[in-house]
């Protein structure tokens, strides 16, 4: 039955196929938005979605920070992808069935770099045993290195190749909802809390 | 039924609608708010329009760059060429595995198919987990806006469905407490699901890849912890490159629901080991549009809902006045095209304002094409008899000066002399809730002419 | 200033008509008349062809074109020669500019011409006559109403949902009035609700959006409403008057009327 679906699907397409015409260049439509401080957009940003952003020297700067919060210090369950950063109750390695994550209460993962227009982190798969840890804890913490801020999603897209991993993607805030009468709720099914370290010593990461 | 009457339903309960209008007014000023913090806005929307396309002139091919790059990575693609193909090739593919438990994440797709009963109906229980659809679910309604499902429910009568469903304490209506509630309720879900299935925002050629955008992470957890992934799509969702998403995500979430970005973009590139990515590409009806210059440019749609949004009928009648899957302005061109006899009222629930053309950030002409959709249905003769016959007389009339000239003193004099009771009654539908003109004794050209013969004798 | 001979040069050069809708015929020469006025005062003496009575509208937003084609070309035929044809209608110009192709025969270049020549009054004072600030008065708290054609077709003004600035030709037109105000509106260009038959078919529709936009002026304090189509004033003055509100329901041309006349008297 498929393929000739697929085959009326595209001789009735070709049957009519509209005039050709231009796919935009994007590097040469015009302008993109850009910001005086990129860094501080970024902040600015994540704060309207409901996120947190902390810039810090270095990682022990990040880990004495996130002890201070009282969501990280009452977290049963905790693990951490960030040597330096946190610690983990649970041994990611050996956990082999993503369900298994469940009660997770709090994780600290890695990003790869930040978006200032929209408050967004890029992250990937390569980074953690299981991708549902970006979405199952009660709480993230996601470190970042401080330096790679850029300016909007045109440059995000042209410092990526998509298609490199399983799974990737942007993260912008924690998870929220406004479906009961547009009433904004933080924390509707991912995570209720994100915080993002911004670390001047953290550097690209190498998988 | 029709939109007339539907809407007039609605209305009825006056209150309710300016609730329901000021809701939908508050998304659409937030969507101006960020529109108006992107200084090259409009320099988006006519990039993301030419993109689209361009991308529908070479469908063809791109479609089949996206099949080839997708079975590369391991994805299974799969063709339906309607409704029921769809269902059936998603029921097959559920079957073979034993799957008994989906979760679903929002697919105005397989809304149209109407999947959710024919999976009941073959033992499959199916969850909707965007917290909007899980209410419409559990009231056995169907959602009202594609992007705000539950915009037309009220937070009592949540807390209502909630009490009755989840258990959550009777009278509640707190929003915190009732999405604290359907959280725990949809992550047991979600960790007992066998398969999960979405939509697709995005398809994209150049590699094979799917994104989904979501604010809510239930996308994520729908197809993270089962071992099944189904992805269903209309063959309209394509794009070229990765770099074009980088104009489509700056416009979509500021024009839905006036965010810079939806909380999870995730692209997916084939299924993780051990794991099965399946993507089911549709036509029910697409084919149709797209062979009519016309109304071609409606596949641009992006689905954000932002003419539902800034439409001051959709806002003061309520979706489901409309009777379709996606209704609207893009629902008023979409679904008379498939079902024009059942859909005639929808292009007619329209001023024609313009407001939906000038917020479509994919530039669809919207309110042209309900414009030329309207006479589309007059080709079909469904027209209704009476307003034909009424067009044919005043064309009439129209088309001869003196028959104009005569017709509209009989028409003034009328007015003047008729007794109130004779001109306001039921049969008076201008005149329930407004008042006629009043009647002139002298037109225009009455008076211009006499003031012409003054300034000749001068 | 030699007005004067500015005025006479005018009238040497430009053969323009008048361009009155037939319901602005029958139910408001008023604004005929204040049109004619306007123009007279900025030099122009404009011509009305009688045999003239519909751009087709109606028809043609009904979907139905073989009934709006004979207007069409009776349009066309009426208008024929004349360097402007000028509308107190932003939905009429609309019509004829933007929509006659579903009307008329792409290759006819009559047609052609008279579409294009087919201007709305606030563009014509403004492109064509290129007029400024317009001395008069008018004390009085004007809530101006976009009319959606003249906005989004024609593009006579901003649309609130356009993020690129744009001039708003009435409101210029009318700003330099000694002692007026204008409203600030909650909803500065949200429609009417009269469509057409829509005002009939979605009469329940359509009066709640025409209450709506009533109690938005209501709230602004305006004094007088105006706008540049008759058809969304026809509409908001039938709910201003059933209501028993207290407001003028005026077009613009009659404020630009009595302003001038205000101010310089023998008009």
């Amino acid at each position: 039955m498929s393929p000739s679906s697929r085959d009326q699907i595209f001789s009735k397409i070709r049957a009519v196929l509209p005039q050709s015409s231009l796919l935009p260049d994007l590097n040469s439509v015009g302008q993109w938005q850009t910001f005086v401080n990129p860094s501080a957009r970024f902040a600015d940003v994540l704060k309207f979605v409901g996120g947190e952003a902390v810039f810090v020297k270095t990682l022990a700067e990040a880990d004495a920070h996130l002890r201070t919060m009282p969501e990280w210090n009452l977290a049963k369950i905790r693990c951490s992808v960030v040597s330096g950063l946190g610690d983990s109750t649970i041994d990611l390695n050996a956990i082999d069935d993503p369900h298994d994550l469940e009660n997770v209460d709090f994780a600290v993962l890695r990003g790869h770099f930040g978006v200032a227009e929209n408050g967004a982190i890029w992250v990937t798969d390569d980074t953690v045993k299981h991708r549902v840890l970006y979405f199952i804890p009660q709480r993230l913490a996601i470190a970042v290195p401080a330096s790679q801020i850029v300016h909007n999603l045109h440059e995000a897209y042209e410092r990526l190749t998509v298609g490199h991993h399983r799974f990737a993607g942007f993260i912008s805030g924690p998870s929220k909802t406004a479906d009961i009468e547009q009433s904004l709720v933080i924390g509707a099914h991912g995570a209720r809390s994100l915080t993002v370290y911004l670390v001047e010593e953290m550097s690209k990461y190498e998988p | 039924m029709s939109h007339p009457a539907l809407a007039r339903d609605f209305i009825a309960n006056r209150e309710r609608t300016q609730w329901h209008d000021k809701a939908l007014w508050f998304v659409r000023e937030k969507r101006d708010r960020m529109a108006s913090s992107v200084p090259e806005w409009e320099l988006l929307r006519e990039t993301a329009s030419a993109i689209k396309q361009h991308t529908l002139s070479l469908l063809p091919d791109y479609l089949e760059q996206f099949e080839s790059n997708a079975a590369k990575l391991g994805v299974v693609v799969h063709w339906a060429a309607d409704a029921h193909e769809h269902n059936e090739i998603v029921l097959g593919i559920l079957q073979q595995r034993n799957v008994r438990r989906l979760v679903k994440s929002k697919s105005m797709l397989t809304e149209e198919c109407h999947l959710n009963p024919y999976l009941e109906q073959h033992g499959i229980e199916v969850v909707d987990t965007d917290l909007g659809e899980r209410i419409v679910q559990l009231r056995k309604e169907t959602p009202s806006h594609i992007v705000l499902p539950a915009i037309h429910i009220k937070k009592e009568e949540v807390g209502e469905c909630f009490h009755e469903h989840l258990g959550t304490k009777k009278g509640a209506s707190d929003p915190k407490y009732l999405a604290e509630a359907a959280r725990h309720h949809l992550r047991e879900r979600f960790c007992r699901a066998d398969a999960g299935l979405t939509g697709v925002n995005f398809a994209i050629a150049e590699t094979g890849g799917i994104v989904i955008c979501t604010n809510e992470g239930n996308a994520d957890l729908g197809v993270s912890l089962p071992k099944l992934h189904i992805a269903c799509m209309g063959f309209e969702k394509l794009i070229p490159r990765a770099a074009d998403l980088g104009v489509f995500l700056r416009l979509l979430a500021r024009s839905a629901t006036g965010q810079p970005i939806t909380t999870y973009s995730s692209h997916f590139h084939g299924p993780p080991a051990g794991c099965e990515l399946h993507i089911v590409i549709v036509d029910n009806g697409r084919t149709e549009i797209f062979r009519n210059p016309e109304f071609r440019r409606s596949l641009n749609c992006i689905r954000c809902g932002a003419c539902m949004n800034t439409c001051p009928v959709y806002r003061r009648s309520g979706g489901h006045s409309y009777e379709a899957t996606v209704p609207g302005p893009i629902g008023s061109i979409l679904t008379p095209i498939q079902t024009p006899e059942k859909h005639s009222s929808l292009p007619f629930a329209c001023t024609l304002c313009g407001s939906c053309t000038d917020v479509c950030p994919v530039k669809i002409d919207l309110h042209h094409q309900l414009f030329a959709m309207r006479e589309v249905l007059d080709g079909k003769r469904l027209i209704g008899a009476s307003k034909k016959l009424s067009m044919k007389l005043v064309s009439g009339v129209l088309s001869r000066t003196w028959l104009y000239n005569l017709l509209g003193t009989a028409a003034r004099l009328s007015l003047r002399w008729l007794p109130r009771f004779l001109i306001y009654n039921p049969l008076n539908a201008w005149g329930r809730q407004r008042e006629l003109p009043l009647a002139p004794k002298k037109t225009f050209r009455q008076q211009f002419a006499e003031r012409q013969q003054k300034d000749d004798k001068r | 200033m030699s007005q004067s001979r500015y005025v006479e040069s005018l009238e040497i050069l430009m053969k323009v008509a008048l361009f009155i809708p037939c319901y602005v015929d029958q139910f408001y020469p008023e604004v005929g008349m204040a049109t004619a006025s306007v123009l007279e005062h900025f030099g122009v003496r404009a011509e009305f062809p009688t045999a003239q009575t519909c751009c087709g509208q109606p028809m043609a937003n009904s979907g139905c074109m073989d009934e709006a084609k004979p207007l069409a070309k009776k349009f066309v035929d009426v208008f024929d020669g004349f360097d402007y044809i000028v509308a107190p209608s932003g939905s009429c110009v609309s019509m004829v500019r933007n929509h006659y192709d579903h009307l008329c025969d792409p290759e006819d270049q009559r047609a052609a011409t008279v579409r294009r020549r087919t201007l709305e009054l606030s563009e014509f004072l403004t492109q064509v006559l290129n007029v400024g600030a317009v001395t008069g008065r008018f004390a009085h708290k004007v809530g101006l109403h976009q009319s959606c054609h003249g906005l989004r077709e024609l593009r006579l003004g901003p649309s609130s949902e356009v993020m690129s600035p744009r001039a708003n030709y009435v409101q210029n037109l009318l700003a330099d009035f000694d002692g007026i105000q204008f409203s600030v509106l909650s909803r500065p260009d949200e429609c009417c609700g009269f469509g057409g038959t829509f005002a009939v078919a979605e009469e329940a529709v359509s009066c709640m959006m025409g209450d709506d936009r009533v109690n938005d002026h209501v709230n602004a304090g305006t004094e007088v409403m105006t706008a540049g189509d008759m058809s969304c004033l026809m509409h908001l003055d039938g709910i201003i008057r059933r209501r028993k509100i207290p407001m003028r329901v005026m077009h613009f041309a009659e404020i630009m009327a009595e302003a001038i006349e205000a101010k310089t008297p023998g008009l």
